[in-house]
């Protein structure tokens, strides 16, 4: 691997058991990426796209082939090495936001940390400074009920960021959101994406986003149609 | 630790439904352990009150007495042996002579007990001070359940009636000297105290007894032969058994109330399962491992016996110390039952009560947060995290 990629796939196909046979989500799939990418996996529904981000975020795993995520290859990978990779180089951003309803602003955001058992001050720090890229910090004692849509995706991003992974994964992040706080999101992305240098992988289809992307592969029926670069 | 921070931020969060379920809990800590302590306390009062009344630090019996079979009354009988001869002398042992007797108090025929006792001893609080003899009439103690079924009263005559050691029917008037209260129905229903030497004048039994009790501080020859030593495993084994029913039952109450907050316990694990799943796909994606998670959820559910045990000692600790200094009054009637009883019974909370308490519920509330929890471990992330129901 290129001292630059920080994920390598080769081969990949995953199945799934439907009914009496199976499913295949995504067939023979070979890609890298590199550190400071601004890209987007995107295609239409069913085509591949979370899958993909799955397995390259360790929630699933292959069913043939090799993925490998900031030197850390599926092949040998366990419970424990998957949990440990998404612990310490990976942020996630979902659709659906999914904070802790209980949890403050600063709780959210704090919760990778307490993970990954941050001494307190350095803790505190670190959360202040990600709230404030997102500029939220005048909701820190908020909760999530009390957020708007484009607010709570911004905390989500707060928490992906926090811990400074490498790698951060954002599956549609902007379908529950309106125009204006979806280029809010995104912005927002691209300048911690410039700042920071962290790889941002995006799993989406729409324009508001992929006007955004750097890099553009396209899946179609589990395969990749297209891999362009935009200038 | 995370898990206990995490879990009790969960809580918190949840609001009132944390709050009720802790106080169920709560409660179940409180009622256990005063349910406990009183039975312990009761325990512990009817013991001494036994000790002091009736079995003193264990008791030789003749032979062939049977306590529970009046037929060996009559042959139950032998000179005090002379190695306690100066103990008893000395008022250290006290020994007992047994009769059935017969008393006809206001005409009627009832049968009673008759006991002779040492007017000088210390062994049992019986108040032998006042056998005391005028002229040639026989004094003669009532407790105060004897006094009530035969309405006797203190300076009443009372015709006895008995057998001699020959079988040979005599009969003589006894005043009524005193009338004693006790906690201990078996030194007081259906029996009549008088001094020793008188009794074994009259059953023509001279230097002789049916039981010896033992005081404090007594050294006891290991073995008498034609006596046998009742110590007080062997003398408390009935008491303690009426206790365990009683305790036993009255379990059932408290059993029922933990039962009420463990299913609350339960059911709200399944239902955050439910509910959270999002949240736990979540929890896996920043890097909890399935088993951390299963252990957070557990540590949650714990987490309400913790916090319960936390609101328990806030209202718990007074009234529970009130109750101990107070006492519980019980019903008139409770010793009728046979039991020593107190008219207040002191709870007595010892630590295996409360350790005990603790555990249990701390154990049981684990065990029905675990057992929900397991679920987790089956669930797949990547659909947990869009909340479709696994």
């Amino acid at each position: 691997m290129e001292n630059n990629t920080i994920i390598k796939i080769e081969n990949l196909v995953k199945q799934f058991p439907v009914g009496g046979g199976t499913f295949t989500a995504l067939n023979g799939i070979s890609l890298s990426f590199g550190k400071g990418e601004f890209s987007g996996i995107v295609g239409p529904s069913g085509s591949g796209k979370t899958t993909l981000l799955n397995i390259i975020g360790s929630l699933d795993s292959p069913t043939k082939g090799e993925v490998t995520v900031m030197g850390t290859g599926s092949g040998g990978m366990n419970a424990k090495t998957a949990s440990q990779l998404r612990k310490k180089h990976i942020g996630f951003i979902f659709q659906t936001y999914n904070l802790m309803s209980v949890y403050t602003v600063y709780e959210n955001v704090e919760f990778p940390l307490l993970l990954l058992k941050m001494p307190a001050s350095e803790r505190r720090k670190a959360v202040l400074d990600a709230i404030e890229w997102v500029g939220l910090t005048d909701k820190i004692k908020s909760r999530p009920p009390q957020l708007s849509g484009g607010e709570s995706q911004r905390v989500a991003i707060a928490r992906a960021m926090v811990k400074r992974p490498g790698l951060v994964l954002a599956d549609e992040p902007t379908a529950n959101l309106d125009a204006a706080n979806s280029h809010h999101i995104l912005q927002t992305m691209e300048s911690l994406n410039k700042e920071l240098k962290t790889t941002f992988l995006f799993a989406t289809h729409d324009d508001k986003v992929i006007r955004y992307l750097k890099r553009i592969v396209t899946l179609a029926d589990g395969k990749v149609v297209s891999d362009e670069s935009v200038k | 630790m995370i898990a206990f921070k995490l879990a009790y931020r969960n809580l918190m969060g949840a609001g009132l439904r944390t709050f009720l379920i802790v106080f169920i809990l709560s409660v179940s800590y409180v009622l256990i352990i005063f349910m406990n302590g009183l039975y312990q306390g009761w325990n512990h009062h009817a013991r001494a009150d036994m000790i002091d009344w009736e079995v003193g630090q264990g008791q030789f019996w003749q032979e062939q007495y049977d306590p529970y079979d009046p037929f060996t009354y009559a042959d139950a009988h032998a000179p005090v042996p002379p190695e306690i001869k100066t103990a008893a002398e000395q008022g250290r042992v006290t020994p007992i002579l047994l009769s059935q007797a017969t008393i006809y108090p206001e005409g009627r025929i009832q049968s009673i007990k008759l006991k002779g006792i040492a007017v000088q001893q210390d062994v049992l609080s019986v108040p032998t001070d006042k056998l005391v003899a005028e002229d040639h009439i026989i004094p003669a103690l009532a407790g105060t359940r004897m006094a009530k079924s035969a309405r006797l009263e203190e300076g009443d005559y009372l015709l006895v009636r008995w057998r001699d050691v020959n079988g040979t029917f005599d009969a003589a008037e006894v005043k009524i000297t005193g009338i004693f209260s006790s906690p201990v129905p078996a030194v007081d229903a259906g029996q009549i105290w008088i001094p020793l030497d008188q009794m074994q004048e009259m059953l023509q039994m001279p230097g002789e007894a049916t039981l010896i009790v033992s005081g404090k501080g007594v050294e006891l020859p290991g073995k008498i032969p034609g006596w046998e030593f009742r110590d007080h495993d062997f003398l408390f084994a009935e008491l303690e058994a009426m206790i365990k029913t009683k305790s036993t039952g009255g379990s059932i109450l408290y059993l029922i109330l933990l039962a009420l907050a463990l299913l609350a316990v339960f059911d709200t694990q399944v239902l955050s399962i439910f509910r959270r799943q999002r949240e736990i796909g979540t929890y896996i994606s920043m890097g909890m491992t399935r088993r951390q998670v299963v252990g957070l959820f557990t540590v949650e559910g714990t987490m309400h016996a913790i916090l319960a045990l936390a609101l328990a000692a806030v209202y718990g600790i007074p009234l529970l110390l009130w109750f101990a200094k107070t006492g519980l009054g019980m019903p008139e009637g409770t010793d009728s039952f046979g039991l020593a009883s107190a008219e207040r019974i002191l709870p007595y909370y010892s630590a295996a009560v409360i350790t005990g308490t603790i555990l249990l519920i701390m154990i049981t509330t684990t065990i029905v947060s675990y057992m929900p929890a397991r679920k987790i471990s089956k669930m797949n992330p990547t659909e947990a995290i869009r909340g479709k129901i696994q």
